[in-house]
């Protein structure tokens, strides 16, 4: 089979095109770097995706603290994700990278905060 | 009044660059000038991931990209005023502003203006129809939902398909919204190829390209807009529209730079840019300095970060009489140029980074560099969008041979 991948590493945005059967990539071109063929090989077979959101905190200079997964999750997990981020409300101080939920929905994966916020 | 030595009119991702390499150059008196309640400018409402690929070589989400120059400047002692506006500068460098402590005046040595760019809105674009609320710029719609929590609509639709577009449809999507759709006027997107993968692709949001906005209906509330598609022209073909029933319509559909100060000093502005006419310095006028998105619009924070970082350096060098001075060579646009920065350069120039921007996508080009009709220079360049402004180091290979002014071209090879 061949597939047209555009490649969501970074900015670039590389087109990268891909022959493969069932499980397995035949050959690859297109690809500028070795994180590109890494991302042929997950979309095909396995796409995930880095989850940015927010959570609700009290006290901050916002209403909302940015947070995102430490890890690419499954595509799939990304709506379940969402839903159990709708139910945490963080308090003020908080720092860059402090764990705001463990372990999510048991993917192996934490939330994160991804900036620091003092109290109002 | 106070003095300083150097004055930083914005503290976003360009402001907080620009104080810290002058800074770590020899800079010891720097004050920043900040409106918001906090530095980080615009990154502190992006809170989508894939910024500082190239600065930091990883990948940040925009709130960590600001927090990593907050906590650099903090630990650096660079002072940064907040909230707190700046109304006015003069031509000999002094800097009115407001703030809760009251009016002050205070004289620079050297400005770095990193003040940023805003939204084209409705006012801008000429849609018929009705005027009812439920219509906002994309980036106003994510301060509201991305910092104070609130989401504007349910049925969302989205004009213009630039970066802040493309992110804000797929934000709220995650937060429960429907994305009827994004339509581009022109016949390519001009957002981040990854972008249309990952926020448009990945939840099944129809691009309509060749489309624009025809009609806003609702009287109150927006109840419904038509999109149509446009001709090679841009003009709307008539009777053709296609209606979608929502009650929000975001826009997406261009950054200005932000220069009334500017304007204020009787300094003209670039047409194409909207900001400041700068030579290699990046210098418009004596001891001042532009960069980032005030100076013109960048694709990535990665570029205003280098930029605003040498705007540092070179405040640095003109606090110390070290820049170069002598007779200007004009750079002038030709075929298939959009913009092109710096403007100008001095003839004593040392190498410096010139950035441009294609007029429509080109697959394969020569870009041509002539001093008056003479050809001094041609390199070959792959795959340019209007969307990815190039660089180009120009170098004494170059500038050994510039004695009257530089025309860039650049050249379509046919394949």
């Amino acid at each position: 089979m061949h597939k047209q991948l555009i490649c969501i590493n970074c900015p670039k945005g590389c087109i990268i095109d891909v022959n493969y059967d069932n499980n397995k990539i035949i050959d690859i071109q297109g690809n500028s770097c070795p994180q590109g063929a890494k991302y042929v090989e997950s979309e095909l077979f396995h796409p995930t995706r880095m989850l940015t959101s927010t959570v609700r905190i009290n006290n901050g200079i916002h209403n909302m603290l940015s947070v995102q997964t430490d890890k690419p999750i499954p595509k799939e997990m990304i709506f379940p994700i969402m839903k159990e981020l709708k139910k945490v409300k963080v308090d003020a101080p908080i720092h860059i990278n402090d764990i705001i939920i463990e372990n999510v929905l048991n993917t192996g994966v934490n939330i994160i905060a991804t900036r620091s916020m003092e109290i109002k | 009044m106070l003095n300083k030595d150097l004055i930083i009119i914005g503290g976003g991702s360009g402001g907080l660059c620009a104080a810290i390499s002058a800074k770590k150059q020899g800079i010891n008196d720097i004050l920043i000038l900040e409106q918001d309640q906090e530095a980080g400018g615009i990154l502190n409402q992006c809170i989508h991931n894939g910024f500082g690929l190239h600065t930091f070589k990883e990948e940040l989400t925009g709130p960590a990209f600001a927090q990593r120059l907050k906590d650099e400047a903090k630990q650096l002692n660079i002072p940064i005023w907040l909230n707190t506006n700046v109304t006015k500068v003069t031509k000999d460098k002094i800097v009115t502003c407001i703030n809760d402590n009251g009016l002050w005046q205070i004289k620079a040595k050297a400005i770095i203006f990193t003040v940023g760019c805003y939204e084209r809105s409705l006012g801008a674009i000429m849609t018929p129809g009705t005027r009812p609320s439920g219509i906002y710029t994309a980036g106003q719609a994510q301060k509201y939902l991305n910092q104070d929590g609130y989401l504007v609509g349910k049925d969302i639709f989205i004009l213009g398909s630039g970066d802040i577009g493309l992110i804000m449809a797929r934000r709220m999507v995650l937060e429960g919204a429907k994305v009827h759709g994004v339509a581009e006027i022109m016949p390519y997107s001009n957002g981040l190829k990854r972008n249309i993968v990952q926020c448009l692709n990945d939840y099944d949001i129809p691009l309509y390209l060749s489309h624009t906005v025809s009609k806003i209906i609702g009287k109150d509330k927006l109840e419904a807009i038509e999109i149509s598609p446009v001709d090679k022209n841009l003009k709307i073909i008539p009777n053709s529209a296609k209606r979608f029933k929502v009650d929000t319509l975001l826009l997406s559909v261009g950054l200005i730079p932000e220069n009334s100060l500017i304007q204020d000093l009787n300094i003209p502005l670039d047409k194409k840019t909207k900001g400041p006419i700068v030579d290699e310095n990046l210098q418009f006028y004596d001891g001042m300095f532009a960069a980032g998105n005030g100076l013109h619009v960048h694709d990535l924070v990665d570029y205003v970060a280098n930029e605003a970082t040498q705007a540092g350096i070179n405040a640095y060098h003109y606090l110390n009489n070290n820049l170069s001075k002598g007779k200007l060579h004009k750079i002038i646009n030709k075929d298939n140029i959009g913009y092109c920065l710096p403007q100008q350069f001095h003839e004593d120039a040392k190498p410096f980074k010139l950035s441009f921007r294609v007029t429509k996508p080109i697959s394969k080009a020569k870009i041509q560099f002539y001093d008056n009709d003479n050809l001094i220079k041609e390199i070959i360049k792959l795959n340019l969008f209007p969307a990815e402004m190039i660089t180009i180091n120009i170098n004494d290979d170059i500038l050994n041979k510039i004695n009257n002014d530089l025309s860039i071209k650049v050249v379509e090879i046919n394949a």
